[in-house]
């Protein structure tokens, strides 16, 4: 581990992905993701890497593919607008079981919406976003460091579960500066002998798809998809805790918002009032075991974030049914205020707020 | 000693095709895996197959293959060409893939002079969802989305490909073929060598268009077909060499 630098978020994850040996970019610029591909299109060539500036967000996904389908580590990222473009891609690597890096530093929506920070695309993100039976990895950032260490963890996760994974940021996370070290290098990327390079000697072609056109054949896949989707949340959810011990009221929030929340949990907890705060880090596979064990002990939960309530219904799922539990959200791009959440804490735990 | 005259191609493997009788795609794969053998490239290439009646196309050819979404096959081939330089990389497509919904795709391909060959087939309808109105069909043509004949006061004239992707620098190699007799089946072969060998000495984009039939949805013999596809098609869309590294055709 190297010394500290001070780095933009976007730039950051650009060095990360440079560190764990990604050497191929499609992309197309969207406020406010723009550094990334900027970083990108200035550094991979001095690696001997492959930039390349699409023609649409919907080529970049599609490079992307047959850069994956051809055994590549690949990234390529956007914003709110750019990934709903780049869904139709997503499903299609999904389905044919390709590892690439997509990173989303989300604004507030829907359609245009704005260019402030958004969590709005947490369903998109999470719950599908494209046609079919399909999961991507999700993670949920909360820091500058964070964004490197879950970008060199998503081409490792990639390439171990052969599947897409989403870096869900938002765009303060992309624009923020802090100090952060870089780990010297990823995990190697494992043999890929699948991947579409010319046979070189082989006997059988490997075909890149993702049709099945016998219906028994496809369900079979994604049967097959759905174990691995097991496999990926039995072992891969990740979270954090932040005086859990003894609370009363857990505030669950993620990405930006959980800094805020933090803030209003020191800000409770100093005027004696037992508050904490739980963090998913994968928002899918939602850490829903280790939050509905908080249900134990807990009263109340409070979901924070930066949509009109979704990533509160994974919430509830969680607790399934044994607490209340309440939401509090900005949208448009407006970020709460550590005093803003610590005023709705007080309220819940004066029993003054509505579920 | 007896001498194998006619052989099936190493590139093309051992299995019926699926296509209606008189379809020409049939003819068109066996000399893309023709070109592929007589080129030695079987080895290194990577054929990137798109959606329509060819969807399948992996099926037959005996190299490896990726499989894109409706006109994306362009920006699949490109992301697959810049991992492996080396590899010989095409695109087969029809005219509702590449012509339509990939417009944009095949137009920056050509533009970036991206080091890929497209063999992009065009029977002037949609094939495989039935027989719908392409952007290749021919003024008063009757389809299933034009049942009064394609009207171009409402939806325009047919596109011509090749004179469009011609006034790109990056378009390197252009030609129009068919293959409705003998002597055009060789000139047809010869057009995609060319292609691929544009690709292989690194020049830039290469497309070379098949006129081809489609007697299922055109609702005709295959006889008739070819009949029709000689005098409606070749008279809007001439065959021909419309570019070749040296310049554009006179």
């Amino acid at each position: 581990m190297a010394e500290k630098i001070l780095m933009k978020g976007n730039e950051a994850i650009g060095e990360a992905a440079v560190v764990a040996g990604c050497r191929h970019y499609f992309g197309y610029p969207i406020t406010p993701q723009s550094e990334l591909i900027e970083y990108m299109a200035k550094r991979l060539p001095q690696v001997n890497g492959v930039f390349l500036q699409a023609e649409s967000e919907v080529a970049a996904i599609n490079m992307v593919y047959g850069a994956a389908g051809a055994g590549a580590r690949v990234m390529t990222s956007s914003s709110s607008p750019g990934i709903s473009l780049k869904q139709e891609g997503i499903s299609y690597i999904a389905g044919a079981e390709l590892p690439c890096v997509i990173v989303n530093m989300a604004r507030g929506g829907p359609g245009l919406g704005s260019i402030q920070p958004g969590q709005c695309d947490y369903f998109q993100a999470t719950k599908g976003g494209g046609h079919g039976d399909y999961r991507n990895i999700v993670l949920v950032p909360n820091s500058v460091q964070e964004l490197v260490d879950c970008t060199v963890l998503a081409f490792e996760l990639a390439d171990k579960y052969r599947n897409p994974v989403m870096i869900l940021g938002d765009g303060a996370l992309g624009q923020m500066m802090e100090p952060v070290a870089f780990p010297d290098k990823a995990a190697e990327a494992p043999a890929k002998p699948w991947a579409s390079t010319g046979l070189k000697g082989r006997k059988e072609p490997n075909v890149i798809n993702s049709l099945h056109i016998q219906a028994p054949d496809l369900e079979k896949h994604n049967y097959h998809l759905q174990m691995k989707y097991k496999t990926i949340k039995d072992n891969e959810r990740r979270s954090e805790e932040y005086r859990t011990e003894d609370a009363e009221l857990v505030l669950v929030a993620y990405g930006i918002t959980s800094r805020v929340a933090q803030s209003a949990v020191d800000m409770a907890r100093a005027v004696g009032l037992k508050v904490g705060l739980f963090r998913p880090i994968t928002a899918w596979p939602f850490p829903y075991e280790e939050l509905g064990r908080l249900a134990k002990t807990a009263r109340g939960f409070l979901a924070v974030e930066l949509s009109a309530g979704q990533m509160v219904e994974d919430v509830r799922l969680s607790v399934t049914g044994a607490k209340p539990v309440y939401y509090y959200g900005r949208t448009g791009g407006m970020i709460c205020s550590p005093k803003e959440v610590f005023g709705i804490v007080k309220k819940i735990m004066l029993g003054e707020e509505d579920k | 000693m007896a001498e194998i005259a006619f052989a099936r191609p190493e590139s093309l493997r051992d299995v019926s095709f699926h296509y209606c009788p008189g379809c020409h795609h049939g003819i068109i794969h066996r000399l893309v895996a023709e070109v592929i053998d007589e080129l030695k490239v079987r080895d290194r290439t990577v054929g990137v197959v798109p959606v329509g009646c060819s969807v399948l196309a992996y099926d037959y050819f005996n190299f490896d293959c990726q499989e894109a979404a409706h006109g994306r096959a362009p920006a699949v081939a490109t992301g697959v060409k810049r991992v492996h330089p080396d590899n010989v990389v095409f695109t087969y497509q029809g005219d509702g893939d590449l012509a339509s919904i990939g417009c944009a795709e095949i137009v920056h391909a050509a533009a970036r002079g991206e080091k890929i060959t497209t063999v992009f087939v065009n029977n002037a309808i949609y094939g495989m969802t039935g027989g719908q109105m392409a952007p290749t069909s021919l003024p008063d043509q009757v389809t299933t989305t034009s049942p009064y004949g394609r009207k171009v006061d409402l939806v325009g004239m047919p596109i011509k490909v090749c004179e469009m992707l011609a006034t790109l620098d990056g378009a390197k190699y252009i030609a129009r073929v068919a293959v409705n007799n003998p002597a055009n089946m060789a000139k047809a072969k010869a057009a995609i060598k060319k292609a691929f060998e544009i690709q292989l000495s690194g020049l830039g984009f290469a497309i070379v268009e098949v006129l081809s039939t489609c007697p299922t949805n055109w609702g005709m013999s295959p006889l008739e077909a070819v009949t029709w596809m000689e005098k409606n098609m070749m008279p809007y869309y001439p065959l021909g060499v419309f570019k070749t590294p040296e310049g554009v055709a006179k």
